[in-house]
């Protein structure tokens, strides 16, 4: 009885979405406000259908109600609760549920929290957004009905996936969506924008903190993934240029390009046309991601055709949003003018380089994750390596880093030569003396990690000094309270940066990986560590038997300093084996010890032994980054009452 | 004469589309050195196969053919496409999936004697897996055969 609310709370919501797409647009576009004013409670009902339509589901999980098809496909009465709910998301039916219900939430917070939005080009977002909603909720009830009952109905589900069985992988898919989805408000403004031809810095404010809030989302999902691929799957690697991994990461990479570029919209009234384009390009980017991951098409274009109903309808759908937004826009887009030259020195210009460098790396790895699935549809078989990506980005971005450093010291407008000079020399020699001495310190000398370092340090220095200025001439307290909390979120993305270079350049460059054959009583000394191997024990577990190993970690001296107990597990109904490494965590190292298979019949077992240098870093680097992403959203210029005020183009107070 | 604006937003558009050749320069010659091919063992047999690239071999593992000398890591093992077997060498440790029966797909390249020493051995996470190139050079043979 449920699982067929649950279903008719679908169609529902598709309905309302429906209405609250239509009516909104035309009554914004006929000047019929009792039509306007429906934008925001038919958005609100959507949500309220779509929650009760997940809910349904979600009961269906906890309840084992193994009638329901999908429930039968992704769960198992012996499942821990918690991954009852998050396997509600494990499949491919719940995890565009999911994602539906996202968008909604998104939709529903614009309805609710953006008062100083003008109530027609609300509407108007609003009107986009449930147009969204009405392809995914079609999508789902056509191809993907998440609520199809099994008769008879299974005696006991198959199942999720033990690599899903994971606190990592159970909150990484909604982080990621809610980042992937977020995108939708920045497009929607962005539509609206285009229909309305009014982009403006009122226009680029409203559109910031959402973007902002959306990335910061994406970049904890990435790094959530990132992080458990790195625990989870045993390889020790953190980052593998897989397509599935692509596709998140170009969004996220438009993302930080349309938050930089909405910046230079919103302070001087330039690149309106090119931060609508960028607004567009993210969420296609993001729907683009979508398609890659939902319609089988990466494991092969053949896979594609054995379920086309579901890779066609996104196709379709990919084709619509992409093609329709960039019509409108080639149509509306020279009425975008913009009130200002940009010249090249100042910090407009660096936004540019800055918007220019990124969409270039995001072509070349869009064109590393197409080109094998091109070359697939004209009967080839290749696949590009992470070799080529690694070379792309490294050179695309390491300019980056050094603009970052400009970037935060120039003004906007325009800027003098000798000013900037004067004022950069200094800090320049003394990252390049101070990274050398600190390359000089370690293990080995390598050039890489030196320009790693200066990079690093050149970002945190220069950071350093813009908060100076902000200080300087003022009474500590007074510049507390007047400095907005946007210039934080500024400094704290780019320190989180130069954090994460740090992190990516000493793991790759000083990492110790061995794979050996150890028998009880054997060990392995690595960077200043002994490993010590004591055999291993078998566990049964909830729903898995283990084989549990143990290691004794001690110092050059002898001296005990951890016990690690890597596991095989082989998860019971699905007889899948997973390992699951130990991993001694530290701020300036890991140690990773993984159990690969048992040899000969002495007790010998395959061992995988890692010490990585600085690893944590990565994902602290993000961490920081999301936080910067949380303090600029929350600048309090963005709640005042702005509506009344039209703010001219290059008035404003810059900084 | 060219106004200084005009001159400067051309500076501007120039830039970006050095900008945009250097990036698609870079992208196609890194792409060129780093596609990896895909070759069956049939096509292996058959001589087909490059003998100083790396490149990647599928195949499903032949039942009993996985073979541990009682020494380091080295493991070996004949993977088929059903046609041909070809016997592939590596020294490290294999993915969870790996069994035999299972689909699998090899990285590395020939020695001289015919057999592939793998430097990466990867098999999906799914039971039922089997590299679609596989699968479909199998669905071709078995086309020919009726």
């Amino acid at each position: 009885m449920i699982p067929e609310i649950g279903h008719f709370a679908l169609i529902l919501a598709l309905c309302i979405a429906l209405f609250q797409a239509v009516i909104p647009l035309a009554g914004a576009s006929l000047g019929i406000q009792r039509w306007v004013a429906a934008a925001i409670p038919a958005t609100l009902v959507q949500l309220l259908f779509l929650s009760l339509a997940y809910a349904s589901l979600t009961w269906a999980f906890i309840n084992n109600d193994f009638s329901v098809l999908y429930v039968a496909r992704n769960s198992n009465s012996e499942l821990p609760l918690i991954y009852q709910v998050s396997g509600v998301w494990g499949g491919h039916e719940g995890s565009l549920l999911l994602w539906a219900l996202v968008l909604s939430l998104w939709s529903g917070a614009v309805a609710l929290f953006s008062p100083n939005v003008p109530r027609v080009m609300r509407a108007r977002v609003l009107g986009v957004l449930g147009l969204v909603s009405c392809g995914f909720l079609l999508f789902i009830i056509i191809t993907s009905n998440p609520f199809e009952r099994l008769i008879p109905a299974a005696a006991e589900g198959s199942d999720l996936n033990p690599l899903l069985q994971d606190i990592g992988m159970a909150i990484h898919p909604p982080m990621l969506y809610i980042g992937y989805v977020g995108f939708s408000v920045a497009f929607a403004f962005s539509i609206a924008a285009l229909i309305s031809g009014q982009v403006d810095s009122a226009w680029a404010r409203w559109a910031r903190p959402w973007t902002n809030i959306a990335w910061l989302f994406l970049t904890l999902g990435i790094a959530l993934g990132s992080w458990w691929a790195y625990y989870e799957l045993g390889w020790g690697g953190w980052w593998f240029w897989d397509p599935v991994e692509n596709a998140s990461f170009m969004p996220w990479l438009v993302g930080i390009a349309l938050m930089h570029s909405l910046a230079i919209t919103e302070k001087r009234g330039t690149f309106k046309a090119w931060t609508a384009l960028l607004a567009i390009f993210a969420f296609s980017l993001s729907l683009l991601g979508t398609f890659l991951v939902r319609s089988g098409v990466l494991t092969s274009v053949h896979a594609f055709a054995t379920d086309p109903a579901r890779g066609i309808f996104i196709l379709a759908f990919l084709a619509v949003v992409v093609g329709g937004s960039l019509v409108l826009y080639a149509w509306r887009a020279p009425l975008l003018r913009s009130a200002a030259q940009t010249r090249l020195l100042s910090r407009d210009g660096a936004l540019l380089l800055n918007n220019i460098f990124l969409a270039v790396a995001t072509t070349a790895i869009l064109l590393g994750t197409l080109y094998p699935i091109a070359i697939d549809a004209m009967g080839g078989k290749i696949s590009v390596g992470p070799p080529y990506f690694n070379l792309m980005f490294l050179v695309l971005t390491a300019p980056l880093g050094i603009l970052i450093g400009i970037g935060m010291l120039i003004r906007w407008k325009g800027d003098d030569i000798k000013r900037l000079r004067g004022k950069m020399q200094l800090p320049a020699i003394a990252v390049l003396v101070v990274a050398f001495l600190i390359s000089l310190a370690l293990p080995q000398w390598i050039w890489s990690a030196y320009l790693g370092i200066v990079m690093a340090l050149w970002i945190a220095v220069t950071a350093a000094i813009a908060l100076f200025e902000r200080f300087r001439n003022r009474k500590p307290m007074s510049a507390l309270r007047s400095i907005p909390s946007g210039f934080y979120g500024m400094l704290l993305g780019h320190i989180g940066i130069a954090v994460f270079i740090i992190g990516i350049t000493l793991t790759s460059l000083y990492n110790h990986e061995k794979d050996l054959r150890m028998a009880p009583g054997d060990s392995y000394s690595v960077a200043g560590y002994k490993f010590t191997f004591h055999g291993v024990q078998q566990f049964r577990v909830d729903n898995y038997v283990a084989t549990r190993g143990e290691f004794s970690v001690s110092n050059e001296s002898g001296d005990f300093q951890t016990s690690l107990y890597p596991e095989k597990r082989i998860y019971q109904v699905q007889k899948m084996p997973m390992t699951e490494a130990a991993i001694d965590a530290g701020f300036t190292r890991d140690l990773f010890i993984a159990l690969g298979e048992p040899l000969g019949n002495k007790g010998a077992w395959a061992i995988r032994i890692y010490y990585k240098p600085f690893i944590r870093w990565i994902w602290l680097g993000a961490i920081i980054m999301a936080l910067g992403g949380l303090f600029a959203a929350g600048d309090r210029r963005y709640k005042r009452h702005t509506t009344a005020v039209a703010v001219s183009a290059g008035m404003e107070k810059t900084g | 004469m060219m106004k200084p604006a005009r001159a400067k937003r051309l500076m501007l558009i120039l830039l970006m589309l050095a900008g945009v050749a250097i990036g698609v320069v870079f992208a196609l010659k890194s792409l060129d050195q780093n596609i990896m091919f895909f070759f069956t063992p049939a096509e292996v047999v058959e001589g087909k196969a490059p003998t100083n690239k790396l490149f990647r071999l599928g195949g499903i593992v032949v039942d009993g053919s996985v073979n541990r000398p009682d020494e380091g890591l080295i493991v070996q093992f004949d993977i088929t496409d059903n046609l041909h077997k070809v016997r592939v060498s590596y020294n490290g440790i294999l993915p969870d999936l790996f069994r035999e029966g299972q689909g699998i797909i090899a990285h590395g390249r020939l020695d001289n004697k015919g057999g592939f020493v793998a430097q990466q051995v990867l098999a999906k996470h799914d039971e039922n897996y089997m590299p679609p190139e596989v699968s479909a050079a199998m669905q071709a043979q078995q086309g020919t055969q009726q």
